[in-house]
């Protein structure tokens, strides 16, 4: 009639062992498994950790569902059959109990990590911290130093062991900065600031991307972050401010203009405030970049399926009053 | 596939208890209808409450909220539950011109409330206060906007109760629909002593 | 005149779409063509088109669910492919522009249009059986409910032929939904073919908890009902609970977009963080909305199957209750990386984690089903033992993510997609289909084939972890999700072994539409004669498959749980009624059908801006349903004489086939 069945779940059994290992074997290597910062390295023992304490119920489930669906296939007569058995107080008290304790285990271990790698808690270090503000655009990002006057795209720089400050921000629709060798993610969003403190304990170059999907040009909305010692920090500043182009608002204006796979730039010097004052704009809406409505057909392909229409701003009241708003803090 | 068979005439013996439970049936599941309604301005609320003070720079309540006018609309409405509750009672009595000419009378304070809104809303965006202007603006006109269709698809209701009564009389349909019409109309006017609590007199203080 | 419609919204110059036109509008004709020359027309009209009949409406649900799967499948292989080649230089065969038009579609159809629609055609069919009732409590709501739901599937359709459809992902975020960054029509498809087909959803969940609540046949308390339709209660509290959410909330976006209001625009005070809340305020329901029901498919089915009285009835029931209550308090866990705060991530996280202990009690009340029983590897047995392997380790990533923490490193990435998939196809889509295997002879009269069944089952299972497995990897090797290229060389043979996963897949859905031909084919071999082929335990096996379309002759009076099983013991089952009695049904109506196509214009109409039309559209729709409220006679009845010859057709069938027997 059917085919054995005990043969099926466990070839399942053994396909998933074989991918599982095999993946395994090369687990060190995941970018997620091999962090390069503090914050990542906390956030690896949690992810463990987690998977651990769960395991401790899933194991069993899965040799249990197994197991009983071997042996009490109708095929073995040999096995009891208890066909009207549906409740059993021992069982209820353990199948509540150990799932419980368990949560109130991972529950304690969330409360704590939660407060612990909150994005906005300085990283605690012998040294003073760094602050770099970053601005997602489409479809790039725009990185600011305020200490130090420079900007650049796509590009950052910083030294090991010190802490940075990301303050976060968006010149566009919602993204998500994310260097996922250093650690945790934070969304960038206009008019408002989030912010996520990472640091680099070993020296190297680092991808960093936006996590969020925010148009066409997501897909190369990429940039490196480089971690070296104090003095090629000092000399890629020196690289920075030999540039000579400066970032005020007319540049900034050029660069909204939605571009995709955008090159590494350079800015000499940045208008004092600028990010603030990109916050205080994307509010107000004053700053609307003049080439949205290429947005909304949204990339450099030739052809557009949908019929291009002349955009509907909103309106932006020329005639406003000043701004009684302050900046959300997060 | 098995035919069936229609017959429109008198029917034998029934065990089925769905027939004579129609009625109620019907009113359970309005209430139930308006639960959900009951969320969908709770969720329009929780909007408002978020974006209460979002001006932009623009208007606050406190300057364009007129409360006397507010009164005299939210009177209206106050009374026309008032006057449904006497139609009802004249469902309940038998008498069909009760229910016709006190549903006309409900009609008119809900058609009063409505004209006062509308009247409200153009006013304000013929000064330059549309919702467009402002987030909060744009909470405003919507939940007092969301409530006005609800009130208007009442009138509407309203209007074709009056015929299908006029017409066929007080006949079962017609009772359950006038009870359902009325949940509708007095939830309406619960909803509408929130709005006004919340948007127009926590607005001006 | 015609608003923003041109005919420059018709893709002539996009090859993808041109050959999928033709090839659509091939099928098209041909069933036309088929239905023409079988002289169909009539029968689908007064059997299908306008029945109010909830088994006919719930099969109507499951043929446009099967259709949408094709679509949204088709979306996945082309998302698979584009993938498994784009890496480096090589772009693949999808610009940005239709890639994110796809995987915005995928998610939209699986969820909305293909999950909810195999679910609500199932609980259709099964409930009022379930509780002894002739029909739902709102029989004209139903057709409506469904016109509403059809209409939504073709509007979204339509986008691929006219204009384009959103390209912002499924739930379309503001500021990028909104009008300044998408002033296209792709977000206006999204919204009304959502917004309509949520109507219909909405009416449904008001009428089956009605239904549940009054039309139990008399003795079944709430502790009498099978499983299924706890769930499908609970179920439907949360539809009326959340769908009003979602409505609120695609309304707020349609008012920015259309009036240029200010809710989520980046400007003038609108507040993008809140259309986050409140789409996930419904999105989270949503997902207790689509597993509960599968849930209860699998309470069962694994009785039936290992020949056993349900494990633990009660604390089910109770856990139901809870995941139910606690859905609602989650949704945050969804948006960790938004910067809420410690305090709230970790309030957020831990109730999130709280959910899992109900739902691992019902794994164990499952499992300790089987043990001690009899089991017959039936396909609905495979999709089960699948389902409690698969979704147990789908679950445990979800706690995972839960841990906000964790998911500082993994929101948005492979594996936030790994996981998802990996609840909804192994919990989900196993139960649904599971579901689909155990009710198909009720429905139609005949079982499928049961060994196709099986392979079908084993591909998916086994294609799922080959295709999703790796994308757990790749969350850890740092990739995030949507994109469309890539360059590190290292994600790319991860990438071509889920691309194989999906072909595995492909391969079982392929199965199932053969096993419906086979089965079909085959029949007469496989008929269900009795109406109980699995010997199950509860009252819609006590009818004929199909039932006659008034369910029941007499209503039944129950006195246990499991009553169907009860009176098989008591050999009381198969007792004749001395006396029958007329019975009390509604009328066919068109005007189900009518509302939908006046949704469809008034749809249609708003994408487009053509405000006329709209109008027209709405003040129809309206128009209808007053004519309806004039129309006295909606209903009718069955007298006696006709319901005695029908039940003795198949007592009759019974009776050459032999007894029915407990075991």
């Amino acid at each position: 009639m059917s085919k054995q069945p005990h043969s099926t779940p466990l070839r399942m059994l053994a396909l998933f062992g074989i991918v599982l290992v095999a993946s395994l074997l090369n687990g060190c290597d995941w970018t997620l498994f091999d962090p390069k910062g503090q914050v990542g390295l906390e956030e690896k023992n949690l992810i463990f950790t987690a998977i651990a304490l769960m395991l401790i119920v899933v194991i069993p489930v899965i040799i249990m569902t197994i197991m009983f669906a071997w042996k009490y296939r109708e095929q073995n007569k040999d096995a009891t059959y208890t066909p009207n058995w549906s409740h059993s107080n021992k069982i209820e008290v353990v199948v509540w109990t150990i799932p419980c304790i368990i949560i109130l285990a991972l529950g304690i271990v969330t409360w704590n990590s939660s407060h612990s790698l909150d994005p906005a808690k300085p990283i605690e270090s012998s040294e003073p911290k760094m602050v770099i503000e970053a601005i997602a655009l489409d479809w790039k990002w725009l990185f600011i130093y305020p200490e130090q006057g420079i900007a650049t795209v796509n590009e950052i720089n910083f030294p090991v062991d010190v802490p940075v400050e990301f303050r976060v921000t968006s010149g566009t629709v919602m993204n998500s900065f994310f260097i996922p060798q250093l650690g945790s993610q934070i969304y960038a969003m206009a008019g408002m600031q989030n912010k996520v403190n990472l640091i680099a304990n070993q020296a190297g170059t680092y991808d960093g991307l936006s996590a969020n999907y925010s148009g066409a040009g997501f897909s190369d909305m990429k940039f490196k972050a480089t971690a070296g010692t104090p003095a090629e920090f000092d000399a890629w500043v020196k690289k920075v401010k030999a540039s000579g182009q400066t970032l005020n608002a007319d540049t900034y204006h050029t660069l909204e203009a939605p571009t995709i796979k955008a090159p590494v730039a350079y800015y000499a010097d940045v208008t004092p405030k600028l990010y603030e004052t990109i916050i205080e704009n994307m509010q107000k809406g004053t700053n609307q970049p003049v080439a949205k409505s290429e947005h909304g057909e949204g990339h450099a392909e030739e052809h557009t399926a949908a019929s291009a229409e002349p955009k509907k701003t909103s309106e932006m009241s020329a005639d406003m009053p000043g701004m009684a708003m302050s900046t959300p803090q997060h | 596939m098995l035919r069936m068979v229609h017959h429109d005439d008198h029917h034998g013996g029934h065990d089925d208890h769905a027939h004579h439970d129609a009625g109620p049936m019907k009113l359970y599941g309005f209430w139930i209808y308006i639960l959900s309604d009951l969320m969908l301005f709770a969720s329009i609320f929780a909007t408002f409450a978020v974006l209460r003070n979002s001006y932009a720079g623009g208007v606050t309540g406190k300057e364009i909220f007129e409360l006397p006018y507010v009164a005299t609309e939210t009177a209206a409405l106050l009374l026309s539950s008032i006057t449904y509750g006497f139609a009802i009672i004249g469902m309940y009595k038998g008498s069909k011109s009760q229910v016709i000419n006190w549903l006309l009378v409900t009609f008119v304070f809900g058609a009063i409330f409505i004209g006062m809104e509308v009247n409200e809303f153009h006013h304000l965006i013929v000064e330059g206060h549309g919702p467009d202007k402002s987030a909060f603006l744009s909470a405003f006109f919507t939940l007092v906007g969301t409530h006005g269709l609800h009130v208007t698809s009442g009138l509407i209701w309203m209007a074709t109760m009056i015929a299908l009564v006029a017409q066929k009389g007080l006949t079962p349909a017609n009772k359950t629909r006038l009870l359902c019409l009325s949940l509708f109309w007095h939830f309406l006017d619960i909803v509408w002593i929130c709005v006004f609590t919340v948007v127009y007199l926590l607005g001006v203080m | 005149m015609f608003g923003k419609l041109t005919l420059d919204a018709i893709p002539y110059h996009e090859p993808i779409l041109v050959v999928t036109f033709i090839l659509a509008a091939l099928g098209g004709l041909a069933v036309f063509g088929a239905i023409t020359y079988f002289g169909k027309w009539k029968y689908l009209w007064t059997e299908w088109l306008t029945t109010v009949d909830h088994k006919k409406i719930g099969v109507m649900y499951i043929v446009v669910a099967l259709i949408m799967l094709f679509r949204g499948f088709s979306d996945a292989v082309m998302m698979r492919t584009q993938l498994a080649i784009a890496q480096g230089s090589n772009a693949g065969f999808l610009p940005p522009h239709h890639y994110d038009q796809v995987f915005t579609a995928h998610g939209v159809i699986m969820i909305l249009f293909m999950a909810m629609p195999m679910m609500v055609g199932l609980m259709n069919i099964v409930v009022p059986l379930q509780i002894g009732a002739r029909d739902v409590a709102f029989p004209f709501l139903n057709a409506v409910s469904f016109w509403l739901f059809a209409v939504g599937a073709v509007l979204i359709n339509l986008s691929w032929f006219g204009g384009e459809f959103a390209q912002e992902g499924w739930l379309a975020y503001p500021p990028l939904s909104g009008l300044a960054y998408s002033p296209g029509v792709g977000v206006d498809y999204w919204i009304w073919s959502i917004q309509i087909a949520g109507i219909g959803t909405l009416l449904t969940g008001v009428n089956f908890f009605v239904t549940i609540m009054k039309m139990r046949a008399p003795g079944m308390t709430l502790m009498r009902m099978p499983v299924f339709v706890w769930t499908i209660l609970c179920t439907n509290i949360l539809i009326i609970a959340a769908f009003p959410v979602l409505t609120v909330t695609i309304a707020l976006l349609t008012l920015d977009r259309y009036l240029g209001m200010h809710f989520f625009t980046n400007e003038l005070g609108g507040n993008q963080m809140m259309y986050v809340n409140l789409i996930w305020v419904w999105g989270h329901p949503e997902v207790y909305i689509l597993i509960l029901p599968a849930f209860g498919i699998f309470s069962e089915v694994v009785s039936t199957f290992s020949k056993k009285r349900l494990f633990g009835y009660t604390s089910l029931v109770w856990a139901t209750a809870v995941i139910t209550i606690l859905s609602f308090v989650v949704w945050l866990h969804h948006f960790f990386t938004m910067g809420a705060g410690a305090d709230v991530n970790a309030f957020f996280g831990i109730a999130t984690m709280i959910i899992s202990i109900p739902t691992g009690l019902k794994i164990f009340n499952w499992l300790f089903t089987m043990f001690r029983g009899r089991i017959e590897f039936s396909p609905s047995i495979v999709w089960t033992i699948g389902f409690l392997i698969t979704f147990t380790i789908g679950g445990m990533t979800g706690v995972l993510l839960a841990v906000p923490g964790a998911d500082f490193v993994l929101h948005n990435s492979l594996f936030l997609i790994a996981h998802f998939h990996n609840v909804i196809i192994g919990g989900v889509v196993f139960g649904y289909l599971a579901g689909f295997a155990y009710w198909f002879p009720k429905s139609f009269g005949f079982k499928l084939n049961e060994k196709i069944g099986k392979s079908a089952a084993y591909c998916w299972i086994i294609g799922f972890f080959v295709a999703f497995v790796p994308l757990y990897i790749l969350g850890f090797m740092g990739m995030t999700r949507r994109l469309n290229h890539y360059d590190n060389p290292a994600w790319q043979p991860l990438l071509v072994v889920a691309f194989v996963g999906m072909l595995i897949i492909g391969l079982g859905i392929a199965f199932q539409f053969l096993q419906l031909l086979v089965s079909y084919k085959q029949r007469n071999q496989n008929l269900d004669v009795t109406g109980d082929p699995w010997n199950g335990r509860t009252l819609e096996w006590s009818t004929s498959s199909p039932p006659p379309f008034y369910n029941f002759a007499v209503i039944p009076t129950v006195k246990s749980l499991d009553d169907f099983w009860r009176s098989k013991e008591e050999g009381t089952a198969d007792v004749r009624p001395t006396k029958y009695a007329d019975i009390h049904m509604p009328k066919n109506t068109g005007v189900g059908v009518v509302v939908g196509a006046f949704s469809f214009v008034f749809g249609f109409a708003l994408i487009w801006q053509i405000w006329w039309l709209a109008a027209v559209g709405l003040v129809a729709m309206v128009v209808t349903i007053i004519i309806r409220s004039y129309d006295d006679s909606t209903d009718y009845y069955v007298p006696a004489a006709e319901v005695e010859r029908i039940e003795n057709l198949h007592i009759q069938a019974k009776a050459k086939q032999g007894q029915n027997h407990v075991q």
